[in-house]
């Protein structure tokens, strides 16, 4: 159950298989779907690795035509930007997923404990949320006026932290692998509610734990519309807003020839090589998820099994 | 019906066996705290702010203090064309993707189950997975890198290459009904056939092995064994997206077709006019009483749909 390489419906069985011409479609079905999958990327990738100037008389081509690294090049001259992005990204990143894998256990726990008399009340309390919300006004308002967080990290973190759906997972994975009188004895034994949790219940429970910390890092790596709501400084631009603004930027560029010559006037770049930089950022941008998206699939898969139980 | 004499004895015990439990289960109190206090500035003060859609809001005199307008923003609202267009857009997109996140996932699953090459269905799990883990910036970059005027890829190399003339994409509103659910599609692939697939392999073979040696074919094996046997994972996986049916993705809607105002009839949905509605016009009336109509025709609907799965089988409700 926990691992996809288990088996399969024909198994064990060598009569109930496929025809041969059937699995053949199958295999060429899949084989097609796999390639659409991936082309969009290779296309901005062969982008990147374009001469600008052929870009800009063929279009986007799936090889990259007189190969260079121009684009690349342009972006180490203004790396502070980026490496800067990076770390607002990897900070809200790391900080907003410890902060949540502890707070969702944490809540996650009691709830899940059959002699926690007021159990259910918590667990409607946070189930609550997915049902009813007052809002994106005055949510908004909230973070702005209330808790003053406009341009800061904290903004970009603290909405995120608290997810019903992962609490209510971790609250059945809970309550379903750690046996009532495992926790009876520990507790007979004079360990108190916490020494209980970090010591029996959490190394028990670490898959959901993983899993979590997985679509987290996830949710915030790739968050942009936060970024959008509360970040008006420059200073704190992710990974993900600085694309979007680069987007938006050069839309408006070229949508706009009174900007370009502003800028020529103003002595600014107007040849820097548009296209082929921007499909560059992207690629810079999705790196790192890319890389480890092999590595997450694993835990997804396990993790997903967990989430199929009813919460 | 007499009413309790005493009621304040009672009073007294209750107070007495409240401090009891705080004093027993205070670890669990405090343990639950951080989750608490999140949970009330995300999602409870923000419950109270829905009088700003009764009000017509001056910073001058704050939320509480500005002057009512009972429905005023309401009856604007469903006046204009947008309300319309908004809702139809929403539900529409909506349901075409509940439809397509349960049929073409489970055919997927269905089929890779069927692949004999472990390593090669294993393989095309992980790729498929891949379009899942980028953000949707990411993603309205791709769909410009083949739909941009001038240089993308279908008016650059493939439409003259079949001979045909290169298309206005941003601009031509009819082909959006048909791109965005494929973009959709393509996200979330891989995520809800590996859901499938993770309950499929949970189905206990002998089944399968007592109908083979009654003669059941594939086809007969997926409708009466593998189909009804994943039906609460189905329904649960359908009944989340059903509850969220008012709530459209703002990125898909938002960044993918990079805000054309020409594309406005087909891509505006609840949220991305709340938002529009909100920080680019500034009237946060009129995004307060779209954004309240949204979550309570939401709230009625996950209601009526949980309502409806209860009455069929009770164990596959969401609550």
């Amino acid at each position: 159950m926990t691992n996809t390489k288990s088996k399969s419906l024909s198994g064990s069985n060598p009569k109930n298989q496929l025809s041969g011409w059937a699995s053949t479609l199958i295999n060429i079905f899949f084989v097609i779907y796999s390639a659409l999958c991936i082309l969009p990327l290779l296309l901005i990738l062969s982008v990147s690795f374009s001469d600008e100037q052929s870009v800009m008389t063929h279009g986007y081509r799936f090889m990259p035509e007189n190969f260079n690294l121009a684009a690349y090049r342009f972006l180490m001259k203004d790396i502070s930007q980026i490496v800067h992005s990076y770390g607002i990204s990897l900070t809200v990143t790391v900080i907003g997923t410890i902060l949540s894998v502890i707070i969702i256990a944490l809540y996650a726990y009691p709830i899940s404990r059959n002699n926690f008399p007021q159990a259910k009340y918590f667990t409607f309390f946070v189930f609550l949320t997915m049902l009813i919300s007052g809002g994106l006004v005055p949510w908004y308002l909230v973070y702005v006026q209330m808790l003053e967080l406009k341009d800061t990290l904290w903004a970009l973190i603290m909405p995120l932290i608290m997810s019903a759906f992962w609490v209510l997972i971790m609250r059945t994975f809970f309550k379903e692998t750690v046996p009532e009188a495992v926790l009876e004895s520990a507790k007979i034994d004079g360990a108190g509610e916490l020494r209980i949790f970090i010591r029996i219940v959490l190394p028990l429970s670490l898959p959901v734990l993983a899993t979590v910390a997985l679509f987290q890092t996830l949710t915030y790596w790739n968050d942009w519309f936060l970024s959008l709501m509360f970040i008006t400084d420059n200073h704190n631009i992710s990974v993900q807003y600085f694309l979007y603004k680069m987007m938006v930027n050069i839309q408006y560029l070229s949508s706009n020839p009174n900007a370009m010559a502003e800028i020529t006037r103003a002595g600014g770049m107007i040849n820097f090589p548009s296209e082929t930089v921007r499909m560059a950022m992207v690629v810079v941008g999705v790196g790192p998820i890319v890389f480890a998206y092999p590595f997450f699939q694993k835990y997804f898969i396990r993790g997903l099994t967990v989430g199929s139980v009813k919460g | 019906m007499p009413l309790p004499t005493n009621r304040k004895p009672i009073r007294t015990v209750r107070n007495f066996s409240i401090v009891k439990n705080l004093r027993t289960y205070w670890m669990f109190y405090a343990m639950m705290l951080p989750g608490i206090v999140l949970l009330v500035i995300n999602n409870y003060i923000p419950l109270f702010g829905i009088v700003i859609a009764f009000k017509t809001i001056n910073y001058q005199d704050g939320i509480l203090g500005s002057p009512w307008t009972g429905m005023k923003n309401f009856e604007y609202l469903f006046a204009s064309k947008d309300s319309y267009i908004i809702i139809r857009n929403t539900l529409l997109y909506n349901s075409l993707f509940i439809v397509l996140n349960m049929a073409l996932p489970l055919g997927f699953a269905l089929m890779l189950n069927e692949m004999k090459n472990r390593f090669l269905s294993k393989l095309h799990q992980t790729i498929m997975f891949l379009p899942y883990f980028l953000s949707m910036i990411v993603i309205s970059y791709l769909v410009y890198g083949f739909m941009s005027d001038e240089r993308g890829y279908f008016n650059g190399t493939l439409l003259p290459a079949l001979g045909l003339d290169s298309v206005r994409w941003y601009f031509t509103k009819e082909v959006w009904p048909i791109v965005l659910p494929i973009i959709n599609t393509w996200k979330n692939m891989g995520y809800y056939t590996v859901v499938y697939m993770a309950a499929i392999i949970g189905i206990d073979e002998e089944y399968y092995e007592a109908a083979t040696i009654d003669g059941a074919n594939k086809w007969q094996q997926i409708k009466k064994i593998t189909i009804p046997l994943i039906m609460p994972v189905l329904t649960i996986m359908t009944l989340l997206q059903v509850g969220r049916i008012f709530n459209a993705d703002f990125g898909l809607f938002f960044q993918v077709p990079r805000e054309s105002g020409a594309l406005f009839p087909v891509t505006n949905v609840i949220d991305t006019y709340v938002y529009r509605t909100f920080l680019t016009v500034g009237d946060i009336g009129l995004s307060s009483a779209a954004g309240l109509f949204q979550s309570v025709v939401g709230f009625i609907l996950v209601f009526v749909s949980n309502w409806v799965v209860r009455r069929f089988n009770r164990e596959n409700a969401l609550f």
